[in-house]
């Protein structure tokens, strides 16, 4: 398996990415390396690359999404309002990561990076073991389609398309319309089967101005796993909810968790939502202000 | 797939972008109306032209006309060999034409025409247009019994049902004039008896020849020739067009209609030059023996037809010692499908104007002028419709701006679940052709509607107005005639499908290149 080409899909066993390396002088965007190999690169003088970046991933622990010294200003107005400075994040996989933080502390911002709808300042993201940031933007286009799926506060459904339609979307954009139009009946009966999953197979056919909060965030966790990805990317699911239907949205995602061994990566401002996930990262700033249980921590 | 699906989508839930389109439909209508008409009306005015003027006329401009016409044919048919379909023989002439009408007497100009009735028929479609049917059959210039457009209330009756009344009545009045005339002599000659009686020794023989004198000469048109009756006889048939025997007006009902101060039986007199120089007017009587309604009001109220070898005798065009006459023109009908310039060009080569005093012409040369006038006419029109189009264009240009602004968040997810920029250009690209097809198809399907039901909206119009929208006794026309060419449907469509789809590549641009987080932030 080339672990160079982000758009496969994860290895069931997957290859212990050591120490994620740039080395684009070589021709190689990013390779996996021993730690021995690392330090002799890191000890010749023969090594041209001035920011030669190691990165701590256990040899042991497997995470599908690494970043590292991300850095990320807006601009408006002329004036830079900092978004992050320097943060470093990393999601076991398998696990649900949180990602906690004031308003401002840049959250988003980093969940944007990560899902590669923006492009760092600085810094570098590696999704199972490959650079994603500095990808062209068709193959960026290309990864978020098939190994990310993402859920917003506000939902983001489409408002002229159907339920069942809304769902197809990633597979309809993913696919070309002749390969689509040959493998519909299994990609329908795929949307179909995950609207089940969320519990909204007898609204197929409604648009989403006639769905509840709760079911149109239902639509769009059914929508984000369609394409069948590796990463979920959350991004205050239960904000716009109350408390009883973030609830269930909630476990919704564990359930998706623990039972097909999705990894999540959730943005929330909400300590109580923070405190049942597996890992914690809390922003403040822009920078990471402390690191959330065991595993996480014991990375840098 | 999605950019279809979402294509489709926008194209049913945003109205304002049909509104947009309107324009495009409705300039499309208004380019296939005007296209159709203008056609129409050219291809008719072209095909009666066509048909009256024949191919190629070889033309003499000198008073003597061509003196050997047998000797420019025989060369013509060697010339044109399988082309050529007919030949004729023609003199014209500029003439006067005069006639007696409610008591006064009318001038007006004619084109005097001498045509080979045996020969005419084979270069144009002169007989077609003839109202009697035997004429139409064949022409010759004999006045028919009656049967002249039965279906024209104006023109019954017409022919020698007609000429043999008003004949018998005319000499019936000369008849009762000069009986009165000679019982006012009797009664003159008597006073001037009594007078004599009473006055003996006077002279005054001066006085009473001069006052008998004028009573001998009273004539009669119908008695000048002798031995002639204008109720049994006729004079030389002449063919005139029916603009000069007629005015069109309307009924007190409104309806169109023509009325006939000549009708066939009627004699006109015709003056007009001799060949000699320098030349003298001539005076021939010639009856009525039909109309001539091309339709054309040009031709219609000038053409007048006459036997060419009446005009050749009354002229002196007969070479007495071979007796052939001249003609001044040689008409030439090519076979379909014949090339007329190239046909045009044979002659020129065959006659160069610098050897012989013979001209060569298309018919097209000869109404170049108007012809394309009409084209320009044409031409301009398409030019200023396609402009509406292209206003329309940037109406579609400022609409798909806003609701490419409308659709950021809908552009931002379609971003964020994996569409690529080309892909969410593709689907207002897509929406433009899709805006561009409807507003042209419907375009055409009201512009082929209008066309088909012209008539109809132009007569509601006429109910609405009051105004006259296609005045027939300007036209000649009875409707507005109409030809769809389905190229220029093809061309307009794809014309106006091009604009929505040019318009559409500004906010498609704008729309790729909008960036994802920016546009989910977008409220």
């Amino acid at each position: 398996m080339n672990n160079n080409d982000p758009t496969n899909k994860p290895n069931s066993v997957p290859p212990t990415p050591h120490l994620l390396q740039s080395a684009s002088k070589a021709g190689v965007p990013w390779r996996v390396v021993h730690p021995d190999e690392s330090a002799n690169q890191a000890s010749s003088p023969h090594v041209p690359s001035p920011r030669l970046t190691t990165f701590p991933v256990p040899r042991e622990t497997s995470y599908l999404i690494a970043a590292i010294g991300l850095t990320k200003a807006y601009r408006k107005h002329k004036t830079e309002v900092p978004g992050l400075k320097g943060v470093d994040f990393a999601a076991e996989r398998g696990k649900i990561t949180a990602i906690i933080g004031q308003s401002g502390s840049g959250k988003s911002t980093l969940l944007h990076l990560l899902g590669t709808l923006d492009r760092p300042d600085e810094g570098e993201i590696a999704f199972d073991g490959a650079r994603i940031d500095s990808l062209p933007a068709r193959q960026r286009d290309r990864f978020r389609n098939q190994q990310l799926g993402m859920i917003f506060q506000f939902y983001h459904l489409l408002p002229e398309l159907t339920l069942l339609e809304n769902v197809l979307a990633p597979a309809m954009i993913g696919n070309g319309a002749l390969h689509y139009w040959r493998h519909r009946r299994s990609i329908i009966d795929r949307a179909k089967h995950l609207i089940e999953l969320v519990g909204l197979s007898h609204r197929l056919k409604h648009r989403p101005r006639e769905l509840s909060g709760g079911e149109m965030q239902r639509t769009a966790i059914a929508r984000a796993l369609v394409t069948n990805p590796s990463l979920l990317l959350a991004d205050e699911p239960t904000g716009n909810l109350d408390q009883d239907t973030g609830a269930s949205i909630l476990q919704l995602l564990r359930n998706l968790n623990g039972e097909h061994g999705l990894t999540i990566v959730m943005v929330t401002h909400d300590e109580s939502i923070a405190g049942q996930c597996d890992a914690v990262v809390r922003l403040k700033g822009g920078k990471v202000e402390r690191l959330g249980p065991a595993p996480l921590r014991s990375l840098i | 797939m999605y950019k279809f699906l979402l294509c489709l989508r926008y194209l049913k839930t945003r109205w304002i972008a049909l509104a947009s389109i309107v324009s495009v439909t409705l300039g499309v209508a208004t380019l296939i109306v005007v296209n159709s008409v203008m056609d129409g009306f050219t291809t008719q005015m072209q095909d009666r032209m066509h048909g009256i003027l024949s191919d190629i006329v070889v033309e003499s401009r000198s008073s003597v006309g061509i003196a050997q016409p047998g000797w420019y044919e025989e060369r013509i048919r060697a010339r044109l060999g399988d082309s050529l379909s007919g030949v004729t023989t023609v003199v014209t002439l500029p003439a006067m034409m005069t006639f007696q009408h409610n008591g006064t007497s009318h001038t007006q100009h004619i084109n005097l025409i001498g045509i080979d009735q045996k020969t005419y028929a084979t270069v144009s479609d002169f007989s077609k247009y003839l109202l009697h049917p035997e004429n139409r059959e064949k022409l010759d210039f004999v006045l028919k019994q009656t049967g002249y457009a039965p279906d024209r209330k104006r023109l019954q009756p017409s022919g020698w049902e007609y000429r043999k009344p008003v004949s018998r009545y005319r000499k019936a009045s000369a008849d009762n004039l000069r009986e009165e005339k000679q019982i006012e002599e009797a009664r003159y000659h008597d006073l001037q008896e009594q007078i004599k009686a009473q006055e003996p020794e006077g002279d005054d023989s001066a006085l009473g020849s001069l006052m008998a004198g004028p009573s001998i000469q009273i004539q009669n048109g119908a008695q000048q020739v002798k031995g002639f009756d204008a109720e049994f006889d006729q004079r030389t048939g002449i063919v005139l067009g029916i603009g000069l025997g007629s005015v069109r007006g309307r009924e007190p009902d409104g309806s169109v209609d023509d009325f006939f101060y000549l009708r066939p039986g009627d004699d006109v007199a015709v003056t007009f030059p001799n060949a000699g120089t320098p030349p003298r007017g001539i005076n021939e009587s010639f009856t009525i023996v039909d109309f001539y309604e091309s339709k054309m009001s040009e031709y219609d109220s000038t053409f007048a037809f006459v036997p060419i070898e009446k005009l050749q005798q009354s002229r002196g065009m007969i070479d007495p010692r071979t007796g052939a006459g001249a003609v001044t023109s040689i008409q030439i009908k090519l076979k379909p499908g014949a090339d007329l310039n190239a046909a045009r060009d044979v002659l020129r080569d065959e006659f160069p104007v610098s050897h012989e005093f013979v001209e060569v012409r298309s018919w097209k040369e000869t109404q170049g002028p108007l012809l394309a006038a009409v084209q320009l006419e044409t031409t301009i029109l398409n030019i200023l419709l396609f402009m509406i189009i292209a206003v329309a264009g940037f109406g579609i240009l400022a609409t798909f701006f806003m609701i490419v602004v409308e659709k950021t968040r809908d552009i931002g997810i379609l971003k964020s679940l994996g569409a690529t920029g080309p892909g969410i250009a593709t689907i207002f690209l897509g929406y433009g052709v899709l805006l561009g097809t409807v507003g042209a198809g419907v375009g055409v399907l009201c512009g082929l509607a209008f066309v088909w039901k012209i008539n109809d909206i132009a007569r509601v119009i006429e109910w609405i107005t009051g105004r006259e929208v296609f005045d027939p006794t300007v036209y000649y026309f009875d409707t507005i005639p109409t030809i769809i060419h389905p190229f220029m449907l093809v061309w307009v469509t794809i014309g106006a499908i091009l604009i929505a789809v040019l318009a559409s590549v500004l906010p498609s641009i704008r729309a790729a290149r909008m960036h994802p987080v920016e546009a989910l932030r977008y409220e």
